[in-house]
Parts: C-alpha cells; structure tokens; sequence
C-alpha cells in the first residue's frame, strides 16, 4: 500500500505498475526503491533507475541500444508448431499464448536482427520476459537456430541477451529437447570461429541456464541479475535454510568464476563492442596498413 | 516372482500372491490345483494392470525401489568395469558413476545415475541426484571416448540435478550445459538409455547421444510431475494431472521422435525381473550401435544434429 492506491482508476492509470518499459505511463516506478521515476529520463539512462535497478527492457529497446547508429533489420521467424501436446492446466496453452501475444505483439519470446556493433557484424537474439516470462519452447529454439544460421551465414557474432524463468513446461518433452537442439546450433557458430556472447539479464534460470546461457565464449552479466539453475526457494525448502543475501545474483556468480564481467546497461555496448574489436575484422573494408579502420571510427 | 514392495496399484495381484503364499504353506494335494489356478489369475490381473499403466502409474512404476540401477547394468551386462573417479577439480560425486567397461567384447565407457539401493547408499549417492562434479566426470569420462576412440553407454536414471547451495555456487548449470555439448561433439557414438526416471535438465544432460532408448516404463520429463503440479496448480498432490498432461511416457515419446526405441520390459515391471529386464536393454543397445557402425565422427556429429534438428519439426502419429 502506498499513496497511489488511493488515487482513482483514471488518475493511477498513468503510473505504471510495474517492469512497464513498453506503457504510456509518464512515470514508471522504480523496483527497488519504489520512488517514481520520470520516462523520459529513465529511457535515456537505458532504463536503469538512479539506485542502479536494471528494468526490464523490450527487445527493440534492446537492438536500439546495441546496434550501430540504431540500425538494424529483424530477421523473419520460422513457424512452429503451436501447441504439440494440446496442453491445459488452469487455463489451455493456447489461451496463454493468445494472451502473451496481445500483451507483447510477438509470436513468442525470441526476437532477432542482424547489424552492427562497433562496425562488427553482429546478430543479436533477444529474450523478451514479458512473454510467458521468457520460457524455452519449440519457436525459441527454431529462433535460436535461425539466429546462429544467420549469424555463420553472414559471418556474424552471436549475442544471446537472455531472460527466461526457464523451459516452457507447457510444452514438456519438446521444451526439454531445445537444451540440446540450442547447444547444438552453437556448435556451427563455434566451428565457424565467429565469438558468441552471452548478456545475462535478470532473470535467468533452470534449462535456459542450464544450455545455451552458459556456454558463451565471453559471460557477462547485467548487474544484480537473478541467474538461478535452482530458484532459491526450491533450495530453501530443499536445505532448510535461508540463503545469503545476493546468493544467485550476477556479482555472486561473477566472484564463483561463473562469468567474466558484470557490466551495466551503459557500459554494455561499448564492452562488447571492445570484445568484437579485437575478436572480429571490421565489417566494411580491411585494414589498411596505415590507418587502421578503429583508428579511423575513434577520430570520428 | 514374490516382490517386496508393491505399488498401490498392484494391490489385486498383491491379494492374490499373499494368498497363494498362505496355501502353499498349508501343504496338501487339494492346495496345488487352488494354487494353480490362484497362479494363472494373478498373471492374468498383472498383466491387465501393466498393459493398461497410465503416466502416474508409471513414474511409480519407474521410481521403484526393486527396479535395476546403474550398478546392477554394469554387474550384468559389462565385464572388467574399471570405475573411474572425480572431476579433477573439486571432488568425486556418486550421483553419477562412470568409467572403463567392456561391452560383448568391445571396450567402451559407461556412464550412469546411480540412486542406491537403501539408505546408507542412498546417501552415498545423493539418491541419483547430480552435482556439478558429477557431471564434469561425465564430461572428462566422454572426452576420454572420443580420444581412445571407445563408444559411449549412458544410462540416465535421476530424479534431477540436485537443487542444492554448492551446487549452484560451484556451477550447476554451467556443468549441465558443458555436459549436454559433450554428448552432441564427441567423435564416437553415443547411446542413452533412460532406463528409469529422466528428470528435466539433469537427465538430457546424458541424453544427448546419437540414440535415445527408452525402458517401457521409464518416464523422461521437463519437470517432475509434483513440481509441474505446485507449480501449475499450486498443489503438488495433482501430480497425476500434469504426468498425464506432460506425456511423458515412452510411447508417447516415441510417437514424438524424442526417442529412438522403446526397450520392452518383463512383464509386472524390470523389477519383477531385473535379469531379463538388463538383458533387454543389453540387446537394445547392441542393436543401436550396430546401426551406427562405420560413421566417421563428422558422420556421427551430424547424425546428433539431424536427429535433434527433427523433433518437432516432423509431424507425429
């Protein structure tokens, strides 16, 4: 409870309730501190509120903040088979996914574009929370694989920028098998000696993590990210005790030697830029040996 | 075949056994005839329950105590096991055992969960639940396969990787994934045999080979069907809603394509018969690798890719 529960329909409308990147609302409340934060603001700080929250984001915000100059061109989506086991708990799957899609404007989880960054061709995959909380199933494993498909076929980086509760339990079987069906398309990026990067966002956790999230040639995290195998509470209630506060989060993780950096959303597009830099030539041209093409993007 | 623990569901033939067994301690001419028939209606009724088992039924039937685990495999069907120990780099796990074998002749690496037969082993390996060090002996143990040029056995019988705190300090998830990639790039071919429980990433971690098999009562599951329940219905007691929603049975995973074979058990379960039960599964791997036979690693390599490519691609029955 908080002042703004008292305030009618119309007025609390225009504050979000919560992680709503993608509202109208002009103000957007902060998730750690609680404090309302202004929109325009919290856009050009790249969403992360002045105690250091990282919010949720859209996969566009994403691309946006990522790719050279803005630019950059989705890459078209196989279709999948919807719902293989005609699944129904509470409500039918297929009602969640018509829900999910009128929430998000997507099919599914996973979306792709290909651009650049730091003048290196790069495919970026990224997976939207929002939808069903970001669960692998059949259409974000067909995206996976179109993803690095596109990446060896342009001679791309990969970067993964994952948020998932984990497999879509929905699905079952067919969920479970993107774990293998994911490690696999990674192996062509590999061979093709293209990098993959991996950008933990929170949250992150069981099969995801469990498959492609962790097998990155470069880890980084985004700052106090819940990257889980186990959810705490299942731990919990498995060893009877409370677990240590920051347990589970991306400096925990980064200390335990799980991850090579803990960076924030700011920082993010110039370190992978950096790591692209030196892993990858440059898109456009090769390097003459006078005026080496990085040289030539820094005086710019 | 008198067994110890019966399932709920086998009540009736439960009934039947324990009088035939009351009869038979009685003695006499007249009581062999009763006996026979008591005999023929026991048969009767096991199989009627078995060939009528739904999903929850089976993950029962697939988490029996009496079932055959990793280590009575390798008593009966593998000569000269050599076990190999440890991951080299924290500790060794029992929850996954592993090492040298031959197979009908032919060295290999085996590798497998093994759950324990009562409390003491139980504990000594973790009821079949895997840490990180489990799995990155199953990575060094396939990395050794594909060096020496030895076919790898994988028998998957867990509940789960174990959801505990060092194991998610030192990694779990990351060993998991390094698991399945060990599966999915070594240059020697692979089966795995779900011969019990496949639990979620725990088990696929395993199962990454060139042929999947699955024991016709095993179940093989992205979650159990309890966590499936509270999850979905905040109540782990409709746990035989989600088994049965999840198909996770070998039938329904073969029509699926997520399995390769489905190895027939004896009748009533392998645990009513644990010799003909391994001796089958024996057959069905022989039969696996024999169709894998001659494949160069690259040959091999893209098998793996075609097979896991295809699921759900390919319509179903």
């Amino acid at each position: 409870m908080n002042w703004l529960t008292n305030l009618p329909p119309g007025l609390k409308s225009i504050f979000a309730k919560k992680d709503d990147t993608e509202g109208d609302s002009l103000w957007v409340k902060c998730p750690k501190t609680g404090e309302l934060v202004y929109r325009q603001e919290l856009e050009s700080a790249y969403w992360v509120t002045q105690s250091g929250a990282h919010m949720r984001i859209s996969p566009e915000q994403r691309f946006k903040y990522m790719f050279d100059g803005g630019l950059w061109t989705e890459i078209p989506m196989p279709p999948v088979m919807r719902d293989p086991l005609k699944f129904k708990d509470d409500k039918r799957y297929t009602d969640r996914l018509k829900a999910a899609k009128a929430k998000t404007g997507r099919e599914d989880c996973m979306v792709a574009a290909h651009g650049e960054i730091n003048g290196r061709k790069a495919v970026i995959l990224v997976q939207d929370f929002a939808f069903m909380g970001g669960s692998l199933g059949m259409a974000a494993g067909e995206a996976f694989i179109k993803a690095a498909e596109t990446a060896v076929a342009r001679k791309a980086a990969l970067i993964v920028v994952t948020a998932s509760g984990g497999a879509r339990m929905q699905e079952s079987s067919f969920a479970l098998m993107q774990m293998p069906r994911t490690v696999l398309a990674i192996q062509d990026v590999k061979r093709a000696r293209l990098p993959y990067i991996v950008i933990l966002s929170d949250p992150t956790s069981g099969g995801v993590l469990a498959s492609y999230a962790m097998l990155g040639d470069v880890q980084i995290a985004e700052p106090g990210a819940q990257l889980a195998f186990t959810g705490p509470r299942v731990i919990e209630a498995t060893i009877r005790e409370k677990l240590p506060e920051g347990f589970q989060r991306s400096e925990f993780l980064r200390e335990r030697g799980m991850v090579d950096i803990v960076c924030s959303r700011k920082e993010l597009t110039p370190t992978v830029g950096a790591i692209l830099g030196m892993l990858m030539p440059p898109a456009r041209g090769r390097r003459s040996k006078a005026q080496p093409a990085d040289e030539v993007a820094a005086a710019k | 075949m008198a067994i110890s623990t019966y399932l709920d569901f086998e009540k009736p033939v439960a009934d039947l056994e324990k009088k035939i067994a009351e009869l038979e301690a009685t003695g006499g001419a007249t009581v062999e005839e009763e006996v026979g028939k008591l005999r023929e209606k026991a048969e009767k009724q096991l199989e009627h329950i078995y060939t009528h088992l739904n999903a929850w039924q089976k993950t029962q039937v697939a988490r029996h105590p009496d079932r055959p685990h990793f280590m009575d495999y390798v008593e009966s069907l593998f000569d000269e096991f050599v076990e190999l120990a440890g991951d080299r780099k924290f500790m060794n796990d029992d929850a996954i055992m592993g090492g040298l074998a031959r197979f009908r002749g032919k060295p290999v690496v085996v590798i497998g969960h093994e759950k324990g037969r009562d409390t003491q082993t139980r504990l000594k390996h973790n009821f079949g639940m895997g840490k990180p060090e489990g799995y990155r002996k199953a990575v060094r143990l396939i990395e050794l396969a594909g060096r020496f040029n030895l076919p790898v056995i994988a028998l998957v019988d867990t509940s789960g990787a174990f959801p505990g705190k060092g194991g998610e300090e030192r990694g779990q998830a990351e060993a998991l994934a390094r698991s399945i990639e060990a599966c999915l790039t070594l240059d020697t071919p692979m089966i795995s045999v779900i011969v019990g429980e496949g639990g979620s990433g725990g088990a696929v971690a395993l199962a990454s080979g060139n042929k999947v098999l699955m024991m016709e009562h095993a179940v093989y599951s992205v979650i159990s069907p309890e966590g499936a329940a509270s999850i979905l219905f905040h109540d782990a007691k409709r746990a035989k809603d989600t088994a049965e929603a999840m198909k996770i049975t070998a039938q329904d995973l073969e029509k699926f394509r997520i399995v390769d074979a489905v190895v027939p058990e004896p009748m009533g379960g392998a645990h009513r018969d644990p010799k003909i039960a391994i001796e089958q599964v024996g057959e069905a791997i022989e039969e696996a690798l024999s169709t894998l036979q001659g494949m160069t690693p690259d040959d091999l390599r893209a098998q793996r890719k075609e097979r896991f490519y295809a699921i759900g691609r390919e319509g179903f029955a």
